[in-house]
């Protein structure tokens, strides 16, 4: 099985527990606005990989790393390809996650559903990133609907699959604390959130969006404050009472 | 047992001079965090005060605070010095004022002259005089010798950086002895074995006698240098105060004394902590004031300053003087060699301030205590201002009393010596392969002539070829231009004091070492894997290179090209063994530049690998610039596999890193940052430097350098003030792959 990956980091420190083995996939079907990695977007750019290869590279590394995650680009348009590795890196003893937006799931597709069953079966951990819990808003600062997104946190509370959700925290965007709370109470709902991690939104692909003539539609919205940043924590985190 | 030594245990130490039996019979291993450790005391935190509007006006006046012009310097030439004599627990200055930089013209008068002028100083005339009428030195000794290919060759800069206009230093002294054993019982033992030196006057009997003497004269000079401060050290130090200033003084006879490139002390800490325990039991000493011992003895080693030519700060930049002090290790017992003055001696960069010197180098293990793992992760996170090299592989070959001279190499403590021989630019052989020996920018014949490849494409196979026959032209010349040097430096600026403090019979290494490694790795993989076409002048000489395709690049873990970097390095050392090398010395070599690869680069043409002229190689072992694009560990696993076996000199590696790739945490950091170096040296990884900052932060104080008057940071093998640093150094250092994740 082939996979067309974007690159890979040997030291991943922040996409999941421990040091971890990262791998980007290419392709994504959002466009979110603030996306540090557009680079990734457009499907096929990438390098082929086989599984084989993928973890002949992985095994060089196996005395650093906890496990493996695949990330993107937009890991589960490549399902077939994260699943056969996954089954192939867990056999390696280590461990496997996958961070991913969850845009393609969709309960009433039997294809699908049997292709995540598959994957989960194999995936120790989904780090699901939901963007924002209004759809009208998702589809804004995304283009795509988060119906399916949302479904899909369920689906893997109801399968009981360990999740961390992830929340990108935008000025102007998703900082108000109303969203925030909406959010939460949503999460809230699932059974087996075991970590929700506030990733404050950065301008640091300002020059990849310049290299690629894409217009970088968040121009002028700021970085978040350490306060805005701690504020949401304490929210989504249950952290003592809201202090903002 | 002696007066001094009661309550330590008993050993053969006590009837035989060996302080590695005495470190083992009588430490006391720590296994737990460092809450125990104590802030500054007034004292302290007053001198630290001084000391620092020191060095500011140092930077004011442009570097050199003061320079002595007219006393030469040897261990009694000047009266006791002191910053604040009430405040100072450990006393003595290389002159007799704090910053004064001292005279000292054994190495070269010229370069005396030259230094003193770049600061505006003018030498006395009579020195000027007594050192070039009468009183030959080394500098002149190598250059009567100098053959005309020499010349040519250091001119060219394929070898570079030669010790031979300045000390080569790198010899470390075993100062413990002069705690322990007091100077009367290392004069015994040297005239004992004096007393053994007769029969057959052959040169060898002749010159170790020589020696020997100049060494008795040296320690007794040295009692007398102690005794003008009011102490007498011809006995043991009795309490722990006495013993961190025995051995200070023992250091600071070294650097009176000799104006080497890295004035490195050894091992000292957990020695120390023996008698710091020794005294807590007593009840005579209170965690704070062994603190405070830790923090003046550091003090004074963060003073230590040379007068050094604009030239030779070209090479080494920033000032620096690697007063490497080596940290931890196992002991060959099973425990570790970790003592709670581990923890004291880093934790002066908290209580004084981050610093580049003393060098402090962790001796690290997989088997370390984790807690003491922990806190040098800490420390590093907090400060840049360490640097880790392999226990686990060096003491293999060293047993467990070795400490680093300079940057990464290792010798026992008072057993071994090294002749230090700076590095050949192994890029530039690689462009005489090409161009016949023809220089790329001098236009001019260095080599014997040979035929140079003329094909349109260049072809691997010819290339390497060329290359074997070139480097086995580079080495002859290399090491015989340092026999040169080496027999010079004995000769004229013979190092007594410090070979005072070792073993009557030590084992020397011939220190060799390659610059512009992952360059040439790099520029054969483009031979290799890609199509590379010269570009020749109109004399036929290769001045660029068009490259079309891709080719592997030495840092991304890949063996293609990483099997290259290994190849050149084994081929080197194998050419070098075969030769004769000056007072039957070991052969050794290093993958270290310290700062000269900007200088090497700069003197260096376009290479193969698509590296334009001028620009800096990589530093030491290091990926070139930004082509290590798969991540922190695949670049550390190129560079791990590289053969120690061929490169025992050391292996140098020069990691950085923005905070936020290593976790999310502190406490993530630190435990990925443990994780990094038990996987960096689990596999075979020799030194790494690790910096943790952003390039942000470079940039500002680039921009602002008043703001940041103690930023350190790690550049190879040394730690310096990023704001000492040239324009240049600063532009190469912030232009190196920063490990990053967004």
């Amino acid at each position: 099985m082939q996979g067309n990956v974007h690159s890979i980091e040997t030291f991943g420190t922040v996409d999941g527990p421990g040091i971890r083995f990262v791998i980007f996939m290419q392709g994504c079907e959002l466009r979110c606005a603030y996306c540090h990695n557009p680079d990734t977007w457009i499907c096929g750019k990438g390098t082929d990989w086989s599984t084989d290869d993928m973890l002949k590279e992985i095994v060089k590394y196996k005395r650093y790393i906890q496990g493996v995650t695949v990330s993107g680009g937009e890991p589960l348009l490549q399902i077939d390809f994260v699943t056969e590795l996954f089954a192939k890196v867990k056999a390696e003893g280590l461990d496997t996650c996958i961070d991913t937006s969850g845009v393609i799931f969709d309960r009433n597709n039997p294809e699908i559903v049997e292709k995540i069953n598959s994957l989960l079966d194999v995936c120790d951990l989904v780090m699901l990133d939901i963007k924002h819990i209004r759809e009208d808003e998702h589809i804004e600062l995304t283009g795509k609907t988060n119906a399916n997104i949302l479904d899909f946190a369920k689906y893997l509370s109801e399968k009981n699959k360990e999740m961390w959700l992830r929340y990108v925290l935008v000025p102007t965007i998703n900082d108000r604390e109303e969203i925030i709370r909406e959010w939460k109470a949503f999460a809230d709902t699932l059974n087996t959130v075991k970590k929700i991690e506030v990733l404050p939104y950065h301008r640091l692909a300002l020059e990849k969006y310049k290299n690629l003539g894409i217009d970088y539609r968040l121009k002028d919205i700021p970085e978040p404050t350490k306060e805005q940043v701690e504020c949401a924590d304490k929210i989504l985190n249950n952290k003592g009472e809201r202090q903002c | 047992m002696l007066e001094q030594w009661e309550g330590f245990k008993e050993g053969k130490w006590c009837n035989e001079i060996s302080v590695k039996n005495f470190i083992q019979k009588n430490y006391t291993e720590y296994t737990g965090d460092e809450s125990f450790l104590e802030s500054p005391t007034e004292a302290t935190i007053k001198l630290n005060e001084e000391i620092k509007e020191l060095e500011l006006e140092e930077v004011r006046r442009g570097g050199v605070y003061q320079a002595d012009t007219s006393v030469v310097s040897t261990i009694t030439s000047h009266a006791p010095g002191y910053i604040d004599k009430d405040l100072e627990q450990i006393v003595g200055l290389q002159t007799d004022k704090p910053f004064k930089r001292a005279l000292q013209p054994f190495g070269g008068i010229r370069m005396s002259e030259k230094a003193l002028e770049s600061y505006g100083y003018v030498i006395d005339p009579d020195v000027k005089e007594i050192f070039s009428k009468y009183r030959k030195t080394h500098n002149q000794g190598v250059f009567d010798v100098y053959t005309e290919e020499m010349r040519m060759a250091r001119k060219a800069a394929i070898i570079t950086g030669l010790p031979d206009a300045y000390g080569r230093g790198r010899i470390i002294g075993d100062y413990r002895r002069v705690a322990l054993y007091g100077v009367d019982r290392l004069i015994q033992y040297k005239m004992d074995h004096l007393a053994t030196l007769k029969g057959t006057m052959t040169r060898g009997v002749i010159r170790d006698r020589e020696e020997i003497v100049e060494q008795i004269r040296a320690l007794n000079d040295l009692k007398k240098m102690a005794a003008s401060y009011g102490f007498d050290i011809s006995v043991p130090a009795k309490t722990a105060k006495e013993a961190v200033q025995f051995l200070y003084f023992g250091y600071l006879a070294a650097i009176k004394d000799q104006n080497g490139a890295a004035m490195s002390i050894g091992r000292n800490a957990t020695f120390l902590d023996i008698y710091i325990e020794r005294d807590m039991k007593k009840g005579i000493l209170t965690e704070k004031e062994a603190q405070e011992l830790f923090d003046h003895f550091v003090m004074k080693l963060r003073m230590v300053r040379f007068m050094r030519t604009p030239e030779y700060n070209e090479l080494f930049s920033g000032d620096p003087t690697w007063v490497t002090e080596s940290v931890g290790g196992m002991c060959c017992d099973g425990r570790s060699l970790v003592t709670k003055s581990s923890y004291r001696v880093l934790h002066t960069l908290k209580n004084l301030g981050s610093a580049p010197e003393p060098n402090l180098t962790i001796l690290w293990s997989r088997n370390l205590p984790e807690n003491f793992k922990k806190y040098c992760a800490k420390v590093s996170i907090e400060t840049s201002s360490i640097q880790y090299e392999n226990d686990d592989l060096m003491r293999e070959y060293m047993g467990d009393d070795y400490a680093i001279a300079c940057c990464v190499s290792c010798m026992r403590v008072g057993k071994d010596m090294q002749f230090f021989g700076a590095r050949a630019n192994i890029a530039k052989c690689l462009l005489y392969a090409i161009n016949g020996g023809v220089d790329e920018k001098l236009k001019m014949q260095v080599s014997p002539k040979f035929e140079p490849i003329k094909s349109e494409i260049l072809d691997f196979d010819e290339v390497m070829e060329r290359f074997d026959q070139m480097m086995d032209w580079l080495c002859k010349l290399y090491v015989n231009t340092l026999n040169v040097i080496h027999y010079m430096h004995d000769k004229y600026s013979y190092e007594a004091i410090e070979m005072a403090l070792h073993d009557n019979e030590v084992r020397r290494f011939f220190a060799t070492g390659i610059a512009g490694l992952s360059c040439a790795a790099d520029s054969l993989s483009a031979i290799k894997y890609a199509k590379v076409k010269p570009i020749r002048d109109e004399d036929g000489v290769a001045v660029d290179f068009e490259i079309e395709g891709d080719f592997p690049k030495y840092g991304n873990n890949d063996d293609r090209v990483d099997s290259l970097a290994r190849d050149i390095i084994t081929r080197f050392m194998n050419k070098i063994r075969t030769l004769h090398l000056y007072r039957d010395s070991v052969a050794s070599t290093s993958i270290l530049t310290i700062t000269s690869n900007v200088v090497y680069g700069k003197k260096t043409g376009s290479t193969p690998d698509g590296r334009k002229m001028g620009e800096p190689f990589a530093p030491g072992a290091n990926p070139m610039h930004n082509r290590d694009t798969n991540g922190a560990l695949a670049s550390l696993e190129s560079v791990a596999k590289l053969p120690y076996e061929d490169a025992r000199d050391g292996i140098s590696n020069t990691f950085s890193i923005v905070p936020s790739a290593l976790g999310k945490t502190r406490k993530e950091q630190e435990k990925n940052l443990v994780g990094l170096l038990d996987g960096y040296v689990q596999g075979g990884g020799h030194h790494l430097n690790v910096n943790v900052f952003s390039r942000e932060l470079l940039l500002d104080a680039q921009a602002h350098p008043e703001k940041y008057p103690q930023l350190t940071i790690r550049v190879s093998g040394y730690a310096v003030k990023f704001i000492k640093l040239n324009k240049e150094q600063q532009d190469e250092v912030i232009s190196r792959t920063l490990h990053a994740s967004i």
